[in-house]
C-alpha cells in the first residue's frame, strides 16, 4: 500500500501493524494503520480504551518494547524511522519528534529538579553551552506560562500542580524546537479549567513554531477544540478520517456516529442518548470480518464474513465500511 | 417540584475537616496541626424526585459531600436532615432504615466489589442485611435485579472480574437497588467507562429513576453529563457551593464568574464554535492556604477591593437560583458583566 503522496506530509504512515505475544494468543493491537501528518497540522487520532491509538503513537518512534513487534513503515524527511540505526533514531527522537504524555508525574524524573530535566534536553539535542541552556530553560518557563519562573526552576516536579507539571513536560519537548509533537492523553488527567489552559497553549506553541502536533485523546470535544483532521480508530484500525469539520458534521462509520451520539447534546436534555450496545473487542479475539459488526445497527453477513477496507469516499475523506452511504444518509435524515 | 414542598434531604451548614499529621517545623512553631477544610458551610437541599446534580473540579468537595449524604462521613459542623430528622442523632433502628432508603454507588466499580465474591452473593449480602426478603425469595428477586439493570441472568454465578467496566458499575447499581432505596448518591458514575458505555450507563439511570421514583444526587466533574440528567445543579468551589440553580438557567446565565468559567471551558462538540482564549487563568490556591476574602478571587477577573476582605454568602439571582459573589449583588449590571466575561 502507499502512502497518499497529495498532501506532501511531513510525518507519512503506512501498513503500521504493532503486535503483542500474549499467553492468550497473539494479541494485534494496530494493523493496517496508514497517517499522514503534514506541517504545522494538528491530526487527532481519536478512540476508546483498547483502540489501539497509543500504541500507534508508541510504535511511530518505536517506543514498543519486548514482546512488542512493529512492522510497516513510518517516514520522515525521507528516511523510515521503523528500520534506520538506532544511533540515528535518537537524534531524531526527543529531537525533531518529541513526545508528551497523559501523565507527567511519571514521565518526569521525580529526584531532579526541572532546570536539570529541561538542560538535559538541550545539552542533547542543541550546540547551546552551560551558560546559553540556563538562559533558554527560563526563556521556555516562560514560553510556556510558568509564573515565578525564574525561582520555579529549582523546584523538584512534587512541587508543581498536575497542570504545571504538563506545562513543564511541554517545555522539556520544545527544548528541542521540535518539528513534531506527539501527546498522548497530554490533559485527560486534568482539571476542564487547566485542560483548557493547556490545550490553548499547544495551540498557540504550534502557531508560534509552526510544529505539527498528532494528538491522541478519548474525548471528542478535545478533538474538537484543538484538531484541524481526525481518524478514528477501533479495533486497531483506523475506521474514518476527514477534516474534523467534515467528520462531526457528517459521520460515515457507525462507529463514529455512534460515538457522537454518545456525548450528550444541548436541547435534548434528560432524552435517552443513541449508546453503542456492548463492549469494545479484547484485541486477542477480534471479530471475523469488520471488528465493529457485533455492536453496529447497520451489520449484514458480508459484515461479519469480509473486512472492510480504509477506502476513499471523497477529497480527504476516508472510510472503512460497507454500507457508509447508508449510515451517513441516516444521520443526515435524524 | 415546587419550592414550598419540604425537602427530602437539608443540609444546613455542613463542614467537613480532615486533619493532617504535624510537622516538625509546625511543632517548633508552636502551630496546630495543619487541617484540610473539604467543605466550608454548605447549605443546599434535595427535592423528592429531582436529580440534584454536584459538579466541580478535584478538590471542590463533591465527592466529601457525597459521602456526608450517605452518613459515610460524620460532619465537622452543621446538620445533614433526611425527612427533617438529624442523621447524626438517629436511633439505631432509624439509622438502619436510613442507610437503607439512601443509597450510594461508587465510581470505582473494580474496587467497590469484593472480588471474591460472585454476583449472586453480592446481592445476597445486600438482601439479608436489610431483611427484604425472606431466604425463598431471593432466587427471584436476584433474577429480577439483573433484568432491571439489563444484565444476563446468567451473571449471578460469575465474579466481578469476568465483567466489562460498564458490566460491573450495572452491578453496582443493582446493589445499591437490591434494598429498594429512594435516594441514590452516584459519585462519578461513569466516568472510568468509555464514552460509548457511558451513554448506556446514563440511559439506564435516567429509566430507572422513572421507574423506581428514585431521588438522584449526581455527583461528577463532565458538565455535559451533568447538565445532561440534572434537574438542579450545585457548583462547588474548594468547599463552598458558589452557585445552584434550575440547570436550564444555570447553563443560559451562569451568575458566579467560576461557573462561567467552567462552562466555557469544557470543550464545545462543535469544532466551528473553538476559541483560543482560555476561559480561567490561574490554578487552584494551596487547600491548607485558602485566600481571605472571596475563594475565587485569585483566579476572578473581575474581583474588586470587597472580594479580598469579605467571604460572599449565597443570595438569591432568580426563582431557585443563588450565587455567592459580591459582585452580582449589584444586581444586573454586574449579572452583564460575568456575561461578558
Amino acid at each position: 500500500m502507499k502512502p497518499a503522496s497529495d498532501r506532501g506530509g511531513d510525518l507519512k504512515v503506512w501498513g503500521l501493524r504493532t503486535t503483542f505475544a500474549t499467553s492468550r494468543g497473539v494479541a494485534v493491537a494496530v494493523d493496517e494503520v496508514n497517517l499522514d501528518v503534514a506541517p504545522g497540522e494538528v491530526v487527532g487520532l481519536v478512540g476508546e480504551s483498547g483502540s489501539g491509538k497509543s500504541v500507534t503513537l508508541r510504535s511511530i518512534v518505536r517506543l514498543i518494547r519486548e514482546p512488542g513487534k512493529v512492522s510497516g513503515h513510518v517516514e520522515w524527511q525521507g528516511r523510515d524511522l521503523l528500520t534506520m540505526p538506532d544511533d540515528d533514531l535518537r537524534k531524531v527522537r526527543g529531537a525533531e519528534i518529541a513526545m508528551i504524555f497523559q501523565e507527567p508525574m511519571t514521565a518526569l524524573n521525580p529526584v531532579l529538579p526541572v532546570r536539570l530535566q529541561i538542560e538535559e534536553n538541550l545539552q542533547a539535542h542543541t550546540t547551546l553551552d552551560s551558560r546559553a541552556r540556563r538562559a533558554r530553560a527560563l526563556e521556555l518557563m516562560n514560553i510556556v506560562g510558568i509564573p515565578a519562573a525564574e525561582s520555579r526552576l529549582d523546584q523538584y516536579p512534587h512541587q508543581f500542580s498536575g497542570g504545571m507539571r504538563q506545562r513543564v513536560m511541554i517545555a522539556i519537548a520544545l527544548a528541542s524546537s521540535p518539528r513534531l509533537l506527539l501527546a498522548d492523553e497530554p490533559t485527560t488527567a486534568l482539571d476542564v479549567t487547566i485542560q483548557d489552559q493547556i490545550l490553548k497553549l499547544l495551540l498557540n506553541l504550534r502557531d508560534q513554531f509552526g510544529m505539527s502536533v498528532l494528538f491522541v485523546t478519548h474525548d471528542l470535544g478535545v478533538v474538537a477544540a484543538t484538531c484541524d483532521r481526525m481518524a478514528v480508530m477501533y479495533g486497531g484500525r483506523i475506521v474514518e478520517t476527514g477534516t474534523v469539520a467534515e467528520v462531526f458534521a457528517e459521520p460515515h462509520h457507525p462507529y463514529t456516529r455512534g460515538l457522537l451520539g454518545s456525548v450528550p447534546r444541548i436541547g435534548a436534555e434528560r432524552t435517552i442518548l443513541t449508546s453503542i450496545e456492548g463492549a469494545p473487542p479484547s484485541l486477542t479475539a477480534l471479530p471475523a470480518g469488520c471488528a465493529f459488526h457485533p455492536r453496529c445497527a447497520f451489520a449484514t453477513d458480508h459484515c461479519r464474513e469480509a473486512r472492510p477496507s480504509l477506502e476513499a469516499f471523497a477529497p480527504g475523506r476516508e472510510v472503512a465500511c460497507f454500507h457508509h452511504r447508508e449510515v451517513a444518509a441516516m444521520a443526515e435524515a435524524a | 417540584m415546587m419550592d414550598h414542598v419540604a425537602p427530602l434531604i437539608s443540609v444546613e451548614g455542613l463542614s467537613k475537616h480532615f486533619g493532617l499529621p504535624q510537622t516538625l517545623a509546625g511543632v517548633l512553631a508552636g502551630k496546630a496541626a495543619p487541617r484540610v477544610h473539604a467543605l466550608t458551610n454548605v447549605d443546599l437541599e434535595v427535592r423528592r424526585g429531582e436529580t440534584l446534580g454536584i459538579v466541580g473540579e478535584s478538590g471542590c468537595g463533591k465527592s466529601t459531600l457525597a459521602r456526608c449524604l450517605v452518613g459515610l462521613h460524620t460532619p465537622s459542623a452543621g446538620h445533614i436532615r433526611f425527612e427533617g430528622k438529624d442523621i447524626g442523632a438517629l436511633r439505631p433502628a432509624e439509622r438502619r432504615a436510613f442507610n437503607r432508603r439512601v443509597q450510594m454507588i461508587f465510581q470505582d466499580p473494580y474496587s467497590s466489589l469484593n472480588p471474591r465474591m460472585s454476583v449472586r452473593q453480592v446481592l445476597t449480602e445486600a438482601l439479608s442485611v436489610h431483611r427484604m426478603r425472606p431466604k425463598a425469595d431471593i432466587p427471584a428477586r436476584i433474577t429480577e435485579l439483573l433484568g432491571l439493570v439489563r444484565l444476563p441472568a446468567d451473571a449471578a454465578e460469575r465474579y466481578p472480574h469476568e465483567f466489562s467496566g460498564g458490566q460491573r458499575q450495572r452491578i453496582g447499581i443493582a446493589r445499591a437497588l437490591a434494598v429498594e432505596p429512594e435516594v441514590l448518591v452516584a459519585d462519578e458514575l461513569v466516568s472510568a467507562l468509555d464514552v460509548s458505555v457511558q451513554a448506556q450507563v446514563i440511559n439506564l439511570l435516567l429509566q430507572l429513576q422513572e421507574r423506581l421514583q428514585l431521588t438522584v444526587v449526581f455527583v461528577a466533574h463532565d458538565l455535559r453529563l451533568v447538565r445532561h440528567i440534572s434537574h438542579r445543579v450545585a457548583v462547588m468551589y474548594l468547599g463552598k457551593v458558589v452557585e445552584i440553580s434550575p440547570v436550564e438557567a444555570l447553563f443560559a446565565a451562569p451568575r458566579h464568574p467560576y461557573s462561567k468559567a467552567l462552562l466555557a471551558a469544557a470543550p464545545e462538540l462543535d469544532p466551528a464554535r473553538r476559541t483560543r482564549v482560555a476561559a480561567a487563568r490561574g490554578e487552584l490556591p494551596n487547600p491548607l492556604d485558602l485566600p481571605a476574602g472571596c475563594l475565587f478571587n485569585t483566579r476572578c477577573p473581575l474581583a474588586f477591593e470587597r472580594c479580598f476582605a469579605e467571604r460572599p454568602q449565597l443570595s438569591s439571582r432568580g426563582p431557585g437560583h443563588l450565587a455567592a459573589c459580591h459582585l452580582a449583588e449589584f444586581g444586573m449590571p454586574a449579572a452583564e458583566a460575568v456575561a461578558a466575561l
